[in-house]
């Protein structure tokens, strides 16, 4: 047993933290922050990121990836998380650009790959509909094949960022007779066909991210078909692991959590500091313990990852403990605001308010609640565990 | 960075494991837990033979100079078997602190024959009002002549009924809590004013309730410094309490696999238990509190090893979470062995009272996570 980083790992750190600092900085940062900016400064950074060579560490060398084996994908991850820097936007680097390179044909390999790497395209996912949730192959938006198009006709919904996306990559039944996983396609759209509508979802942290997408006789070319028809749950199968890498968000809950315990030590409470409530201190190293616990269960999978295993149904163990871990944070850190945790809006200037971290508690406090229910609710992980780990 | 046992450790654990497979059923434990010493010596002669009572020792006594992940791979097959003999109070506890404080006369007298299996010890360290305040003590040693005069009472001394000789915490100036002002000292356990009482406890082993009065100690046996007994006690509870995490997470892991396996094979309303979705998300739940576990033991034991300086936050913050994890394993254990589980016949209900025990052993989860508590938060 032997917990320490070779020294080449420790250089690589170094390396990868010089960059974060000089790179990421405050102007970006502000623009980040800002709803008008958003978008723009993501690509900004992303194509930060791209000239570094650093947008894809899951990716291939041969396909424009970074060639890092396990551990230095950790240290990245550890680093970039730890430094407060947000993820690239994953429905292109992380989710359908693997699908594409692993299983679409030479022509869409060039003509999408590089476009996701460049962050020229902002992709979306359209995989869940109003009917099909954790039950995702009961999906019913129906692709008519009609000569050299395909013609699509339904809804998806839950599209983060649909309203930014050039493309969408969706999931759409072409056929209905045998078992449901088996009629189902894999298809690239084009966000400016005709016949595509957007419609925003406001969410229950009163931001707007999320959208219903429907689409109306949208025609798409056979061309933009991944693989073969009827075969589209294998694709989506094999890019569910893909999403869960680092699934367990560890770094982000420990960040999140000094950041705890600073805003309660600065809290006051009947004269004392609220850090030094014992039933304040209780919640706390509830959380902490727990936390102590999955990051070195996230380095024994990476541990064996990196030895040759295959994160099988440990990485729903890590979805499952990492989401309650992080909701946990989310809500104590909210309870520490007290009465500021109901703040609205930022348009008092933290000073004039007396409060500076309220309202950003509450909303990652309320977003977070999607956690436990996206990328398989953690009902469903259990499921996977118990068949796959417990054979039940 | 890796989490694979060297082939050493692999064999040992394979040693072990093998011993409790052939040697060391529930049946034969039963007996043994029936027996007037509630261990074998017999057994522990078998345990010198195969090497286990050398592994922490240092080489230069004839032990094997093994690491804190030695005993943590002896630690958790012992709690897969339930193993009655005192390794914890003979080897870990009274051999820790001979190993790390005893001078050098002593460890040469002793360490070896701790090794051979020929002399049992007991840490004497509990006394009735101390709950898990290590420094919680009354008992008394007065300097007189060359030497200590002995005077108090020790309770639940693991092993105390039939060790050889005992280390002793004893006061030696200050108040009944000070940190400061506590000596160890060596005693045979057959020194004049000395009386035992033994007794039996949950999990079947037998301890003692032991009176010193006016018992004579020369100054050579003080064990490490005088009035500075209490950071060496520290030390070796601290290395003792991850061997004991190490013998929880064998018995989790055996409660966990027993009743997986029970739900496969129990039919109610025609079909197996473990198809039923609301058991087998519980099953999950205990998994993932096994999986946890494990990983914190790792992590106070590298830590340990690695001669880290978060070793102390590591150790309380593992004994909160066998305990939670703990309660939780034995809780759906029983519950999902439906009445069977309730009875003595089933070894579940003694692997739990095992467990409970080790909870509470060196402080319960509550103490340690007010320690935990106090070491990250206090300014």
């Amino acid at each position: 047993m032997d917990t320490s980083f070779a020294p080449e790992d420790l250089a690589f750190r170094d390396e990868v933290r010089a960059f974060f600092a000089e790179a990421y900085d405050a102007e970006l940062q502000a623009r980040l922050n800002k709803l008008d900016t958003f978008k723009d400064a993501v690509i900004d950074w992303q194509k930060r990121l791209y000239q570094q060579g650093w947008i894809a560490p899951g990716w291939p060398k041969e396909h424009g990836g970074t060639g890092w084996n396990a551990t230095q994908k950790f240290i990245y991850e550890t680093e970039r998380t730890a430094a407060g820097i947000r993820d690239v936007i994953p429905f292109g680097l992380n989710m359908v650009g693997p699908v594409i390179y692993e299983f679409g044909n030479q022509e869409q390999k060039e003509r999408f790959l590089p476009r996701i790497l460049q962050s020229e395209d902002w992709w979306c996912q359209g995989y869940s509909e109003p009917g099909a949730g954790s039950d995702l192959a009961s999906l019913k938006t129906k692709a008519v094949r009609e000569g050299d198009e395909y013609v699509v006709t339904g809804a998806k919904i839950w599209t983060s960022y649909a309203q930014y996306a050039d493309w969408i990559f969706c999931l759409v039944r072409t056929n209905s007779d045998g078992k449901k996983q088996e009629g189902i396609s894999f298809l690239l759209i084009d966000m400016k066909s005709p016949g595509i509508k957007v419609n925003p979802i406001v969410s229950i942290d009163n931001h707007y991210s999320l959208n219903e997408v429907e689409f109306n006789d949208v025609r798409v070319p056979v061309a933009n078909l991944i693989g073969e028809q009827d075969k589209g749950w294998t694709y989506a199968k094999a890019l569910l692991a893909h999403e869960r890498t680092a699934i367990a968000g560890v770094a982000d809950s420990k960040r999140n959590l000094a950041q705890t315990r600073e805003f309660a030590g600065r809290e006051v409470n009947g004269g004392k500091s609220l850090l030094s409530d014992p039933l304040f201190q209780k919640r706390l190293s509830d959380i902490e313990i727990e936390l102590m616990a999955l990051e070195y269960t996230e380095l024994r999978v990476l541990a064996s990852v990196a030895s040759g295993g295959a994160p099988g149904a440990e990485s729903s163990l890590l979805k499952i403990k990492g989401t309650e871990v992080q909701q946990a944070v989310q809500e104590l850190k909210m309870e520490v605001a007290a009465y500021y945790q109901g703040v609205l809006l930022n348009d008092l200037a933290p000073e004039k308010l007396g409060h500076d971290f309220g309202s950003q508690a509450r909303q990652s406090y309320m977003y977070g609640r999607a956690a436990t229910i996206y990328g398989g609710s953690n009902e469903v992980q259990k499921n996977v565990i118990a068949k796959a780990v417990l054979g039940l | 960075m890796n989490f694979e046992f060297s082939e050493e450790q692999g064999m040992l654990r394979d040693s072990v494991a093998r011993y409790i497979q052939d040697s060391y059923d529930f049946d034969t434990r039963r007996k043994i837990a029936a027996s007037e010493e509630a261990m074998s010596r017999a057994n522990w002669q078998t345990f010198a033979e195969l090497g286990w009572l050398s592994v922490p020792f240092a080489e230069e006594h004839g032990g094997f100079g093994g690491s804190p992940v030695d005993t943590m791979v002896v630690m958790e097959e012992f709690g897969k078997g339930l193993v009655l003999e005192p390794y914890l109070a003979t080897v870990l506890l009274f051999g820790g602190l001979l190993q790390r404080g005893g001078t050098v006369e002593q460890q040469a007298e002793l360490i070896p024959r701790i090794i051979e299996g020929g002399c049992l010890g007991a840490f004497a360290y509990l006394e009735r009002q101390s709950r898990y305040e290590l420094a919680d003590i009354k008992t008394t040693a007065s300097a007189q002549g060359d030497g200590f005069v002995l005077n108090g009472e020790k309770v639940v001394v693991f092993n105390g009924a039939s060790a050889d000789q005992l280390i002793v915490s004893a006061r030696t100036r200050g108040e009944q809590a000070d940190q400061d002002g506590i000596t160890l000292l060596l005693v045979p356990a057959d020194a004049a004013g000395i009386e035992r009482r033994s007794y039996r406890l949950m999990d079947g082993q037998l301890v003692a309730n032991i009176v010193f009065k006016d018992v004579q100690v020369p100054a050579a046996n003080v064990l490490g410094e005088q009035h500075a007994g209490l950071a060496l006690i520290t030390d070796v509870v601290t290395a003792a309490n991850i061997a004991l995490a190490a013998e929880a997470l064998g018995i989790m892991g055996q409660l966990n696999a027993k009743t997986l396996e029970y739900t496969k094979t129990r039919k109610q309303f025609g079909v197996a238990i473990g198809s039923f979705q609301a058991l087998q998300h519980r099953m999950v739940d205990t998994f993932m509190a096994y999986e946890q576990t494990k990983s914190l033991l790792y992590r106070a034991v590298c830590e340990l090893d690695g001669g880290g300086d978060d070793v102390a936050a590591c150790v309380h913050a593992l004994k909160v979470m066998v305990e939670r994890s703990g309660r939780k394993i034995l809780g759906e254990a029983i519950q999902l062995h439906g009445g069977m589980g309730i009875t003595d016949e089933l070894d579940i209900g003694h692997y739990v009272k095992r467990l409970l025990m080790i909870n509470t052993t060196f402080g319960n989860g509550d103490y340690h996570q007010a320690q935990f508590n106090q070491l990250r938060y206090s300014a």
